[in-house]
């Protein structure tokens, strides 16, 4: 709870300006999605509270896919303790779980919230809890309690107190911003603004900085930024490009893209003594590192054999192998977090989609198939969905799907194009 | 502009020097009817060795106005710095070669020029494959004017992948636009 109130003070740190905000649209739900309701919460303050809790968790476990959250108009009566529950009417409206709850305000101005997880079937609370937060903290607590409510049901841990970062940039391509919102796209600010172009960014695995290539000074050049200071350091800016940066693990190298042999290549730097280790030597592409769980390995986009596929190379034995074989395009390869399977950009029939494939197996299923020239996935730290860049009409905007395709939403943006997303760790 | 204002003396020069020749070609020919053969010879050898060493210089006239020319169409060819790509490719197509050449030519005779070839994709495919390939492109070219002349001193490579879009479509027209590597002067 504490940490909450920590989280809280990070970001009014952040002394930053709010943007428009990403707006959740579910385009496709799943089959086996779980019934539940999560009723209105209890208030009995003088002024109306600054969020829907109540609202906020339903959302959040509604866009996982793997629960359907009862609107509050189809309910036939609202709680707020388990002795209000009259069962009857939840299992008429044919629901498994149940959320209720009240809030009341601390002495500090802050917000005490007690709720409950019942189980309609067996008439039982799951969960019985007490979260406790900052004044202008009542978006966390509801996102915490969705994580709470999550692992209990999934046995998942949630990724809802998750963030984003992206670019944003107008249509003209003369501003840029580097924008850090939290993952249902909600409190957007910028981080980092520029008249140049930003790409790639990519989070520590702390959660606590971001590398990312600017082309501030004429060309790309690797900066990590400090997210709660914003303290900017360039790390790389050797001649040619710079650019992919990837933090291993540990923290202690990041995977980036030089050019300065002339032809791109990986190499890995430590970040203490800023020594360059060259992983890759090919007249080719190589490009898009990055780590496999344990970070003795990474993976990379080649065209060395003429068309873009991905690579796995141990920075032990330095001897790329391939690992992709269907279709002429696999690029930006990422893995999820129990290292299973591999999320990237596929082309088939000449169309760009996001597919996974299997690490053992091999098997490719595309996820993709609504948006079009998908590009940058990225996967959440519970490895349930995928954030990606797509192009929609003339627009693009974010999307996610769920790793087995069966949950679909998209983030659309009221401002200019956003791009290049990357999902936080999970926060602690 | 020295460069043109001396040809352009030169020109005027040597164009003098040409009409006087096309003078004696004249003579010769009507000296040719009225005198006796040896003599016609011999006058024709005089006249051949007049015109012979007067031919040498016309010949340089007209090496020069090839030359002025060729300045003038290598400037139109120069007028073109925009070179396109096909689809993850970066091989330069036969028809940028001619300017390509022209714009090392001129990197050669001028060692005080120098350019920056600015590379770029198109929005399709993943944004770090995009910069790579746009910069490959740029290199693509930077071999190519070095093959023809020009010194890697004078030429600086940079991608700016599929950030910079010459055209903001989502179609094919578009795309082939922005496909491409840009020469820009830094100084002539």
């Amino acid at each position: 709870m504490i940490k909450l109130i920590i989280k809280v003070l990070f970001l009014s740190i952040l002394a930053l300006q709010a943007r428009a905000e990403l707006v959740i649209e579910i385009t496709k739900g799943k089959q086996s999605a779980i019934p539940m309701a999560v009723v209105p919460f209890k208030w009995k303050g003088l002024k109306a509270l600054p969020e829907n809790v109540a609202q906020i968790v339903a959302n959040d476990l509604g866009r996982s896919g793997y629960f359907n959250s009862l609107p509050k108009s189809e309910m036939l009566s609202l709680p707020n303790t388990e002795e209000e529950v009259f069962y009857r009417d939840w299992e008429l409206l044919k629901q498994d779980y149940l959320v209720v709850g009240e809030i009341k305000q601390d002495s500090r101005g802050g917000y005490i919230i007690n709720f409950k997880l019942i189980d309609v079937n067996t008439r039982t609370a799951l969960m019985n809890q007490k979260l406790t937060g900052g004044a202008s903290s009542l978006r966390d607590i509801a996102h915490f309690m969705s994580d709470r409510i999550f692992a209990a049901l999934t046995g998942l841990p949630g990724a809802f107190s998750t963030k984003l970062v992206y670019v944003t940039t107008n249509r003209e391509r003369t501003k840029f911003n580097l924008s850090y919102a939290d993952a249902d796209g909600a409190r957007e600010q910028n981080i980092f603004s520029s008249k140049q172009p930003i790409i790639s960014p990519s989070w520590s695995y702390d959660g606590k900085k971001i590398a990312y290539a600017s082309f501030e000074n004429g060309r790309s050049e690797i900066f990590i930024q400090e997210i709660a200071s914003g303290k900017r350091e360039k790390i790389a800016s050797f001649k040619g490009s710079n650019s992919a940066p990837a933090f291993s693990p540990d923290g202690t190298k990041m995977a980036m893209v030089l050019s300065r042999n002339g032809n791109p290549d990986v190499y890995v730097m430590d970040l203490a003594t800023r020594q360059l280790n060259r992983i890759t030597k090919h007249y080719g592409i190589d490009t898009e590192p990055q780590w496999m769980p344990g970070g003795q390995s990474l993976i990379f986009t080649s065209s060395r054999v003429g068309k873009p596929q991905i690579y796995q190379v141990s920075l032990a034995d330095k001897k790329p192998k391939r690992i992709t074989f269907e279709g002429d395009y696999n690029a930006r390869a990422r893995i999820t977090p129990d290292g299973r399977k591999m999320v990237m950009v596929h082309r088939n029939n000449g169309r760009f989609h996001i597919a996974t494939q299997n690490m053992k197996t091999g098997v490719l299923q595309i996820l993709t198939s609504e948006t079009q020239l998908d590009e940058s996935p990225s996967v959440a730290p519970n490895g349930s969905m995928v954030v990606y860049a797509a192009s929609v009409g003339d627009r693009s905007i974010l999307a996610a799907v769920s790793l087995d395709g069966e949950v679909k939403f998209r983030l659309p943006s009221k401002y200019g194009d956003v791009r290049e997303p990357a999902w936080s760790p999970l926060l602690k | 502009m020295q460069k043109s204002a001396l040809v352009k003396t030169l020109g005027l020069t040597f164009g003098a020097v040409l009409m006087t020749a096309c003078a004696s070609n004249s003579d010769i020919a009507e000296g040719d009817e009225l005198k006796p053969l040896n003599a016609a010879q011999e006058a024709a050898q005089e006249e051949a060795a007049d015109v012979e060493t007067q031919a040498v210089e016309a010949q340089a006239v007209a090496g020069e106005q090839i030359d002025a020319a060729a300045n003038e169409a290598q400037a139109a060819l120069m007028d073109v710095s925009v070179f396109y790509f096909d689809f993850d490719n970066t091989t330069i197509k036969a028809d940028s070669k001619n300017s390509l050449i022209a714009h090392s030519q001129y990197l050669a005779a001028n060692s005080s020029a120098r350019v920056v070839l600015e590379g770029h994709a198109d929005e399709r495919g993943t944004v770090e494959y995009n910069l790579a390939l746009a910069e490959r492109r740029a290199l693509s070219v930077s071999r190519f004017l070095q093959a023809n002349g020009a010194a890697s001193s004078q030429i600086e490579t940079v991608s700016f992948g599929e950030e910079r879009p010459a055209l903001m479509g989502h179609n094919d027209d578009s795309w082939s636009q922005n496909r491409r590597v840009e020469i820009k002067y830094q100084s002539r």
